[in-house]
């Protein structure tokens, strides 16, 4: 099922549908300043940002001189298929490790959505046959390990837990020889939320990368950083310090059940080159998809039709 | 690309040059620097325009003041108004009767505190700081676990209640609204005073998931009802503080994550949709990390300045500051000596990890990296210091190459460390000559006043944001 599908679907028992927000707005509209004023309101409450925002209307802008923008029915599409273009290549497939286990690393600010989205990723990797072992290194927050640990029995994945106050990197070096030793596919790693201010937090989780390609070579495969669909332009930043510490090779980008859009995904990827890979849409393992630009896009101007 | 509104609004009027009076067409160009500023803060769009035309207003044929920089004028007026807006309704709360805790207090029974807001913003943390702090002035709270959906979510306020040595209520199943009802019937039979519902996270789109929260303030009658927001929320942050608002009544906001570099426009968003104030902010991890709010720190961190009252004042706890004052002296008498350096080193490790600080100033995180705060090093230049004799700490001049190997052999460091940290301190001697010598801006700092910034002082540059903002936005080399 497509991200966009599945988006459908979770808001289905909400009060909010997915209205063609700006399709109803330009609708045969001519263009004037007035309707690229409201182009922009649509982005910049997207979360898109002020600067992504001017570049985005004043392409837009030039392609109306240029006439391939004749009426506001033109703007929507040309407009969805720019934002896609920016975000593509869609990259949705993980970097496996073809000589063993293939680990991935999911790290990201504190309450970001981490614990759960290893939750559906390991739903996303069992429908796929793969075994999956999942390692709690968050020993720092009240419960971390608990509700990692609950999610693993209900989807029937190893679990390799360590007790409070451990230290993380120990827990993910135990976690690596048990899976490699074991021979499953894929090792998934919980850390603990870091602001990407904290110094001593952030070579902590450095030091975890390092403790993993220990044991496995080349592990981390992927380092996935999950962001919060609502978050603003302080996605970038947190992008960045973590790209940095941590060699981050794609996103997951949570909650965007809501009516956030995530926007600021756009500069992330134009930055910092980072792809989007999963998407995350409720609280349930099943909520996620592989990201899809075109989708995506789709959803930031509320068109429904693609996919 | 995070440059500060400051930094914005100096290139505009330098462009512009010289002015007696603000035009509009001058005003206009401000204005589009401050709009982007906003939004780069995550301050909603429609904020943000209600703001320019606010300010607009009130700018446009300002006579420019003599010693004032017009884009200093023109932030003064920005950072004003955000102060003011951020200072939310007077009488919204009520006053503190109870040692300065700005609780609303029930008049009989217990007073009930319920905590809202969306998946993961920091509400299980919230309950578990407020508990500890009423704790710690008296008081009996009762924890409760209404999160039934979230796997692990009473367990985490149970081990949170635990470490507190607080009571936590919490069954083994049922509905949260129910589980609510009978929570506040134990602590009024139990003594409890303070009961404070910790609610599972629930977007505002979730009928479902409303009504339910609406069926426990419905049950509870709850005395306070805070809407609990992360700090780097962008602009959904209206549409959902809208909703908890028309569902509960609620009676003001908890920031948190402000521990971080977010500008947190957030919560100017939702101040001016919900028009409930701020009455606490987190910033930290750790139940302690719960402090007041202070809406002229948040207006210069949301322009971009960073919390820096907040950081001065971490400074000055961990600097003593006669030995800061004395240092300086001798600094400036050219008799600063090793053991002065080594007592300055002391108290940059006192302040803890620099970066942590440091980094919360936006825009600091990415500058400091590559550029090491390296506190090792501090360590090892401690070390090179303390292998010195008495004699060669007061006349470093002695330190020949044959000294210099011992030093370093016996504070297990390298030659070419030595021979840094000695040059380091001729830089610094030679620096302060020069700057004795010469009255410019570096003079100034130097004066005897600044040095001698007590800590009256730095309040009441607080109480006038416009000082502070003034020292901080000018320019190194502007007068
Ligand atoms: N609506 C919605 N909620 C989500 C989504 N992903 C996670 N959540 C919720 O967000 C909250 C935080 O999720 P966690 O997975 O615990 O986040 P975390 O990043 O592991 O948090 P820490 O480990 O404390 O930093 C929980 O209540 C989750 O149920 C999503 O895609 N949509
Ligand atoms: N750095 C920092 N982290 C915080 C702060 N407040 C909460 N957190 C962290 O944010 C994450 C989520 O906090 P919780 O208290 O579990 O959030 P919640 O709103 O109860 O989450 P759900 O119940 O899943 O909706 C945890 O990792 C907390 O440690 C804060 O002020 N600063
Ligand atoms: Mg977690
Ligand atoms: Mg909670």
């Amino acid at each position: 099922m497509s991200f966009f599908q599945k988006l459908k679907q979770s808001l289905a028992k909400t009060t909010q549908v997915l209205a063609g927000r700006i399709k109803a707005l330009v609708k045969g509209r001519k263009i004037d300043d007035a309707l690229w004023e409201e182009v922009e309101e649509i982005l910049l409450t997207s979360d898109v940002g002020p600067d992504a925002t001017t570049e985005l209307v004043a392409s837009a802008r030039l392609a109306a001189k240029n006439g391939e923008i004749l009426s506001g029915d033109d703007l929507v599409p040309w407009l969805r298929s720019a934002v896609a273009a920016r975000l593509r290549p869609d990259e949705a497939d993980i970097r496996w490790n073809a000589g063993g286990t293939t680990v991935i690393l999911i790290a990201g600010v504190n309450g970001s959505g981490k614990t759960t989205s290893i939750a559906k990723l390991c739903k996303f990797l069992r429908a796929r046959n793969k075994t999956v072992i999942v390692a709690a290194c968050d020993t720092f927050r009240a419960a971390a390990v608990d509700q990692l640990g609950i999610w693993a029995k209900r989807l029937d994945v190893g679990f390799v837990g360590g007790s409070n106050n451990a230290d993380p990197a120990a827990v993910a070096f135990d976690a690596a020889e048990s899976a490699a030793s074991k021979g499953v596919d894929v090792l998934i790693v919980d850390t603990a939320g870091r602001l990407h201010t904290q110094k001593n937090l952030m070579d902590e989780l450095s030091k975890i990368t390092r403790v993993l390609g220990k044991r496995i070579p080349g592990a981390p495969h992927e380092t996935l950083l999950v962001l919060d669909g609502t978050a603003g332009q302080n996605g970038l930043q947190q992008t960045r310090a973590f790209r940095e510490h941590a060699n981050v090779t794609g996103l997951i980008v949570s909650k965007l059940d809501g009516t956030a859009k995530g926007g600021v995904v756009l500069s992330i990827k134009d930055q910092l080159k980072l792809p989007v890979k999963f998407v995350g849409t409720g609280e349930s393992a099943d909520d996620f998809a592989p990201f899809y630009a075109d989708a995506f896009s789709s959803a930031l101007f509320g068109e429904d039709e693609t996919r | 690309m995070f440059e500060s509104l400051a930094q914005r609004l100096q290139s505009v009027f330098s462009r512009l040059g010289r002015r007696t009076a603000l035009t509009e067409s001058d005003v206009d160009e401000a204005l589009r620097e401050i709009r982007t500023a906003l939004l780069t803060a995550d301050v909603h769009l429609s904020v943000v325009k209600k703001l320019t035309a606010d300010i607009k207003a009130r700018a446009v044929g300002e006579k420019v003041i003599e010693s004032v920089r017009p884009d200093q004028q023109v932030a003064k007026i920005v950072y004003d108004e955000l102060v003011r807006l951020l200072g939310g309704q007077p009488g919204t709360i009520s006053p503190p009767n109870d040692g300065g805790i700005p609780i609303r207090w029930s008049a009989s029974g217990p007073t009930v505190i319920l905590m809202a807001g969306l998946q993961g913003s920091g509400k299980t943390t919230t309950c578990a700081k407020l508990a500890r702090y009423l704790k710690s002035k008296g008081h009996r709270p009762l924890l409760v676990a209404a999160d039934m959906q979230r796997p692990a979510a009473v367990e985490q306020l149970k081990v949170l209640g635990a470490s507190l040595e607080i009571p936590v209520h919490w069954e083994e199943s049922g509905r949260p609204p129910k589980i609510c009802e009978r929570a506040v019937a134990k602590a009024t039979a139990d003594g409890n005073d303070v009961v404070i519902l910790d609610t599972a996270g629930r977007l505002h789109v979730d009928r479902e998931l409303m009504d339910e929260v609406r069926d426990i303030a419905a049950r509870t009658k709850p005395h306070e009802v805070l809407l609990v927001l992360d700090s780097m929320t962008g602009q959904d942050a209206v549409n959902s503080a809208k909703v908890f608002d028309e569902s509960l009544p609620l009676t003001g906001v908890v920031l948190t994550k402000l521990d971080g570099d977010t500008r947190g426009g957030a919560a100017l968003s939702v101040l001016s949709v919900t028009g409930k104030p701020v009455r606490f902010v987190g910033t930290g991890e750790k139940t302690e990390a719960l402090e007041p709010f202070h809406p002229d720190r948040m207006a210069s961190r949301i322009l971009g300045m960073g919390d820096v009252v907040s950081l001065v004042e971490r400074a000055q706890e961990a600097m003593k500051q006669e030995e800061v004052e004395k240092a300086a002296e001798k600094l400036f008498a050219g008799s600063f000596t090793m053991d002065d350096m080594l007592q300055q080193f002391e108290q940059v490790e006192r302040m803890g990890p620099l970066k942590d600080w440091l980094g919360m100033i936006p825009g600091m995180a990415p500058a400091l990296e590559g550029q090491e705060v390296d506190e090792k090093g501090i360590k090892r230049a401690k070390a090179v210091i303390q292998s010195m004799t008495a004699e060669e700490r007061r006349k470093p001049d002695v330190l020949d190459a044959g000294r210099r190997r011992r030093i370093a052999r016996g504070s297990g460091t390298s030659l070419d460390e030595v021979n840094r940290l000695i040059k380091g301190y001729k830089q610094m001697k030679l620096m302060m000559k020069q700057l004795r010598s010469d009255g410019g801006m570096m003079g100034k700092m130097a004066d005897r006043r600044m040095r001698k910034m007590k800590e009256e002082q730095i309040r009441e540059m607080r109480r006038q944001g416009v000082k502070l903002t003034e020292m901080d936005w000018a320019p190194e080399g502007e007068p």
